[in-house]
């Protein structure tokens, strides 16, 4: 690890939330992406220096925000100032950060940009695309090499989609119930989306697959602790912790599949397994049953033997 | 004395490091810890599952079992019971059955890691 390595997880976690809030303040996504890029940039440059602030995120928020501000001001003496839909938000802020993001705000900042990765109108490619560039901050280079093209197909990818999301008006209101449901299951969607192509044995590098994985199960992870009481996002979370356990065995040193009955299970990750079963069984207490939690169920019994033998298929039977 | 050192740390943080990160970094505690292993004085390591696998269970007029960590700032953790059982619920049984008549929050979380240890002699007087 070198010296500054202690800050990558500091940024790499507070990007979803800070992403969130400068979208709701700035309404546009490049702007918000810039912004929290130059945050960043001035918390390599200061944190080590003063330590890191007591709360992270909030700073890369405020900074974000005056950062861009000051551009726009600079930029508005040559140009006509921003229309009032772009600064309507702004004047309240500062008081909003400096009592710190409620709850509520930070959840639904967070879904809100979530949702616009997964509009019914990107195709699934883009959908999840947009979802690890502005979700999780991947590199253009990096996704491209998970989906085998060119990093300038990539690039103009990633842009169509941004145009399409920004033509889409997403409402920026915090939603109602109904809305919040229907939000949620479209990112459940598109997060499974993102692993199911890191699990996927088509495209890229393992390094770059298990990247993926990775990231959707920090995505779940994430929702979940947004949404506790959810027993389907219990289930996505569960469903994928069990079926990544199993990835170090699931490739032969050719990169061939490997049929679950062949698998060498002491390779599985236990920890993993211990989670996801903790969740399900979380999960199935709620008697409100949906596909993920199925899955992850069946997953669960599958897991859960040490031996192809020991499935319990009686079990599987009952889901 | 005996002590235990609780860790607190941001969850969204942890949950950020890779894989290589995470062990770079349990490793670094293990150089601390090993040699106190040795020399008798290290007792039970826990490391806990994610926030996100709790269940909390809150007794007093109304039992009520929620999703979830224990969220409020105004009780403090006051101790803890390790206890192996077959199921959530069955834990659950057991908190409301231990805190039966009193006014008690218990968050459930099941454990990522257990190494009892206990190469110390536990001493009646020490606590």
């Amino acid at each position: 690890m070198t010296e500054l390595a202690w800050i990558d997880p500091l940024l790499r976690s507070a990007r979803p939330q800070a992403v969130g809030a400068l979208l709701r303040y700035f309404r546009d996504l490049d702007q918000a992406e810039e912004a929290f890029q130059e945050a960043c940039l001035r918390a390599l440059r200061n944190w080590p220096v003063n330590g890191p602030p007591r709360d992270p995120t909030s700073w890369l928020i405020l900074v974000g925000r005056n950062v861009a501000l000051d551009d726009m001001r600079r930029r508005s003496k040559t140009a006509p100032l921003p229309g009032d839909a772009e600064l309507s938000d702004l004047d309240d802020a500062e008081a909003d950060i400096a009592e710190r993001l409620d709850n509520s705000h930070y959840r639904d900042d967070v879904l809100r940009l979530l949702f616009i990765c997964c509009h019914p109108d990107l195709p699934a490619v883009q959908q999840i695309a947009l979802a690890l560039r502005v979700v999780s901050g991947l590199s253009v280079k990096e996704i491209a090499r998970a989906f085998l093209v060119s990093e300038a197909a990539m690039e103009q990818r990633i842009t169509r989609a941004k145009s399409a999301v920004a033509r889409a008006d997403v409402a920026f209101a915090a939603p109602d119930a109904v809305e919040r449901a229907e939000r949620l299951a479209a990112v459940a969607a598109m997060i499974y989306l993102v692993f199911n192509e890191g699990y996927s044995a088509s495209g890229g590098t393992v390094h770059v697959r298990l990247a993926l994985c990775e990231e959707a199960i920090r995505l779940s992870r994430l929702l979940l602790a947004l949404f506790p009481g959810e027993p389907e996002i219990m289930g996505l979370a569960a469903l994928l912790l069990l079926q990544d356990a199993r990835a170090p065995a699931r490739l032969d040193a050719d990169g061939a599949i490997i049929l679950l009955e062949d698998q060498d299970r002491s390779l599985w990750n236990r920890d993993m397994i211990a989670e996801g079963l903790a969740l399900i069984e979380k999960a199935l207490r709620h008697r409100r049953p949906g596909p993920y939690q199925v899955q992850a169920a069946i997953a669960g019994v599958h897991a859960h033997a040490v031996r192809p033998e020991d499935t319990d298929w009686s079990e599987i039977d009952q889901l | 004395m005996l002590y235990a050192l609780l860790c607190y740390s941001d969850e969204a943080v942890v949950l950020s490091r890779t894989k290589a990160e995470d062990d770079a970094l349990i490793a670094k505690r293990h150089r601390v810890t090993d040699p106190l292993a040795a020399r008798g004085k290290l007792g039970a390591t826990i490391r806990l599952m994610p926030t996100t696998a709790a269940t909390t269970v809150r007794m007093g007029r109304e039992r009520v079992v929620l999703d979830g960590p224990f969220a409020e700032t105004k009780e403090a953790l006051l101790g803890l019971y390790v206890v192996d059982c077959a199921s959530l619920d069955e834990a659950i049984a057991l908190a409301q059955q231990v805190g039966r008549d009193e006014k008690v929050v218990f968050e459930i979380r099941p454990l990522r890691f257990y190494e009892p240890q206990g190469t110390f002699k536990f001493r009646e007087t020490a606590v």
